[in-house]
């Protein structure tokens, strides 16, 4: 073989490969990012007294792992695999140094970020504009969607607000119109409140009274920790409990006076996920995370499964590893995900946030699905949960 | 006009002794409809019909969750898939009892048989896998891997070729039965369901559930070259969920149960429009049309009973009451 025979046959290998199979041709790479916070408190084992385990604290990171294996197959149609890579620090601005490394090294653009809204925000105001998107996959708290918003942020998890608007939904359809208001004094149990109250000033429930209640045993203090006094002469028709860290809100149910039905944190909850929902293939994806996982699906697994997989499905049909064909895409009415609750999923133009059904659930049943039937809008009933176009709480700044 | 009007009334002649000696001979394309037998997802049963007067006759237990059904090559036997039990049970037609388990086939949903009615391929929803199971031994001769949750199974006329929908991963899988490889992953709507041929095998159709849609896949060059998209009155786009759908002998029409939408839609094939919608049950999913493509026979999953819609007189006449979670139906004539 002369040398430039020599060359052209290299030329030929590299370019079409060794084999002539289709399916042993050349396999693009894309890689998305994932960012947590080292030490972040809300995965600290909580544990009340006694070693009880009152709320799962894991971290979301199953779900996003789970997107990336059912990746596989889909992207052997159009020659690609999907990776993910793990980054973390120990606050905001080492996640934002953590970025700009990924975007130059790796040249990752899209990146699920699994922080607090508090450290979310500093993230998102200090990557604006440098042609990366952030997923928001387990914080519900309204203003990063609002005051906070900014147009490279999008967000998986619901709401606060598409979470009290799907229980005050079905409070209005149960026609339980009168709300006893009971929250704690943590900033997390005010926030969910504030949202409550929203909600209910939306749909016209009435809240009759509201408590600040306080966990303890202090007979001083009995008017604000012993539920049947909290409750007592009540004539409304159900308890709205906010109590996040969920230690008091446990002891609600049965202990109220009259007997009351319980909402919010305890009692009948809303999620965006739960192991209990068996329909539209949700057997299927709670096994898949089962077994992967050694546990069961929550609410934000779900999310950073929801955010890789809408990147993945914008690569496949987009066909595309660039950048503003995916994010065009993914911001767009054409994008069309199957996120197991029926109806297809997509996200939000006025502030980024996913639409999708709620689920309403008791310790171990769905209860409904909002939103709630009955419950129209004028273009999608599933806008009637959190922000619609017309709240107008978020105004982006800069461009998409 | 003389001419003709005589010339019809020795065609009408003809035609009427030809009935005669069809129905004399036995000819199953008129055959009457003997029992209905439907698999129901919940219950865990099959109930029986008569074919006339659509009373149940009887229920019969079957394995954990039956979902797909199969009639053999001479329809003497017929399969049923239960999911939850990894099981494929045999039924004989005629009497309705088990004579047969195919065992160890994880979850599996639908499936469809070899044109020699040998070979088995089915969809597993979990392994993800389709399996070809040699039906006279009951075993598994092969696993060809798919995406995940694999639903809809369709053989063609001539056995080389088997299409595979993946629910999960939006994809149609081309598998060559012979070598038992993926030879085309074909990209479609949302969450596909099944399968229909045109006569000519030359358009694939398939249901995409979540895009409220059927693709057609051009079956030479694997590429989806049209949608049909559904909208009875009444209904936005997310409602419209279709899943069965089923085409005539002559391939100018098809049925597509809507889902959601409790509507079938009746599509003119050629043209790729839809001329009409009946509305049936709650959930419609699985289709049966007689031999003599005149009646139509409806699984509504979500109010537990059978819609019968007479197409030539373009009417839903019956809805019958059977197990929890109607499936799939089989016509025995």
């Amino acid at each position: 073989m002369t040398f430039k025979a020599q060359l052209l046959f290299l030329a030929t290998v590299l370019v079409f490969g060794p084999s002539g199979n289709a399916f042993a041709a050349e396999v693009e790479k894309f890689t998305i990012g994932y960012l947590e916070i080292t030490g972040d408190p809300r995965y600290e084992e909580k544990r009340a007294y006694a070693r009880i385990r009152v709320k799962p604290h894991d971290r979301p990171l199953a779900g996003a792992e789970l997107a990336m294996q059912q990746s596989r197959i889909p992207g052997r149609a159009i020659k690609m695999e999907f990776t993910l890579e793990r980054a973390t620090a120990e606050n905001a601005k080492g996640l934002v140094a953590q970025i700009h490394r990924m975007k130059l090294e790796s040249g990752i653009r899209f990146f699920l970020v699994d922080t607090n809204a508090i450290v979310l925000s500093v993230i998102a105001k200090a990557t604006a504009d440098n042609g990366t998107v952030l997923f928001n996959i387990s914080d519900y708290y309204d203003r990063l969607r609002g005051a906070e918003c900014q147009p490279h942020l999008l967000h998986t998890i619901p709401s606060h607000a598409m979470l009290t608007d799907a229980l005050t939904q079905f409070l209005v359809f149960k026609k339980w119109r009168k709300v006893l208001l009971l929250r704690g004094a943590e900033p997390d149990d005010m926030v969910y409140a504030s949202a409550f109250i929203r909600s209910a000033k939306r749909y016209g429930i009435k809240i009759t009274e509201t408590h600040e209640f306080k966990h303890g045993n202090d007979p001083r203090q009995r008017d604000k920790n012993n539920v049947a006094l909290l409750t007592s002469g009540s004539n409304a028709d159900v308890v709205f409990i906010a109590d996040i860290e969920g230690e008091f809100g446990r002891y609600v149910p049965y202990q109220t006076n009259p007997p009351l039905l319980v909402f919010g944190t305890e009692g009948l909850q809303a999620t965006s996920w739960h192991w209990a929902w068996e329909r539209h293939g949700a057997p299927q994806l709670n096994q898949r995370f089962e077994k992967h996982a050694k546990r069961r699906m929550q609410g934000p697994d779900w999310a950073a499964w929801t955010a890789a997989k809408s990147i993945i499905e914008s690569v496949i049909r987009t066909r595309s590893t660039d950048f503003k064909k995916i994010q065009t895409y993914l911001l767009s009415d054409k994008l069309n995900l199957d996120v197991y609750k029926g109806a297809p999923a997509s996200y939000r133009l006025w502030d980024n946030q996913l639409r999708q059904p709620i689920l309403l659930h008791s310790h171990n049943a769905i209860i409904d699905r909002a939103p709630i039937r009955g419950f129209l809008h004028q273009t999608e009933n599933m806008d009637t949960l959190g922000d619609d176009i017309g709240d107008k709480r978020c105004q982006f700044q800069g461009t998409k | 006009m003389n001419m003709t009007s005589k010339t019809k009334k020795t065609r009408d002649y003809f035609g009427f002794v030809f009935f005669i000696l069809l129905l004399l001979s036995g000819n199953s394309a008129l055959a009457e409809i003997k029992k209905i037998y439907v698999s129901n997802e919940k219950s865990s049963t099959l109930t029986v019909l008569d074919g006339q007067s659509y009373k149940v006759l009887k229920t019969i237990k079957t394995c954990k969750r039956p979902r797909g059904v199969h009639f053999n090559k001479d329809k003497t036997k017929f399969f049923v898939g239960c999911a939850d039990d990894n099981v494929i049970a045999i039924y004989e037609t005629a009497s309705g009892n088990r004579v047969g388990r195919l065992r160890n086939i994880a979850e599996p949903e639908t499936f469809d048989l070899t044109p020699d009615g040998k070979v088995l391929i089915v969809s597993n929803e979990e392994d993800s896998t389709a399996s070809f199971v040699d039906i006279a031994s009951g075993k598994i001769i092969g696993d060809v891997e798919t995406g995940e949750e694999p639903e809809g199974v369709q053989v063609t006329k001539d056995g080389s070729i088997v299409y595979v929908a993946s629910e999960a991963a939006n994809l149609v899988h081309v598998i060559d039965v012979k070598s038992m490889e993926v030879i085309a992953d074909i990209l479609v709507g949302t969450r596909p369901r099944r399968f229909a041929l045109t006569p000519d095998e030359s358009e694939l159709w398939v249901s995409a559930e979540l895009a409220g849609l059927v693709d057609i896949i051009d079956t030479k060059t694997h590429k989806v070259i049209s949608d049909i998209s559904f909208l009875p009155t009444g209904f936005r786009r997310n409602e419209v969920t279709p899943v069965d759908l089923l085409m005539t002998r002559d391939g100018n029409t098809a049925f597509v149960a809507l889902g959601r939408a409790n509507h079938v839609a009746v599509v003119d094939v050629v043209n790729r429009k839809v001329k009409n919608y009946f509305l049936v049950g709650k959930r419609p999913w699985g289709l049966a049309l007689s031999s003599d493509e005149k009646k139509l026979f409806v699984a509504n999953g979500l109010s537990d009973d059978i819609s019968v819609i007479d197409v030539t007189k373009n009417k839903v006449i019956r809805s019958i009451p059977v197990g929890q979670v109607p499936y799939g139906i089989l016509i025995v004539e």
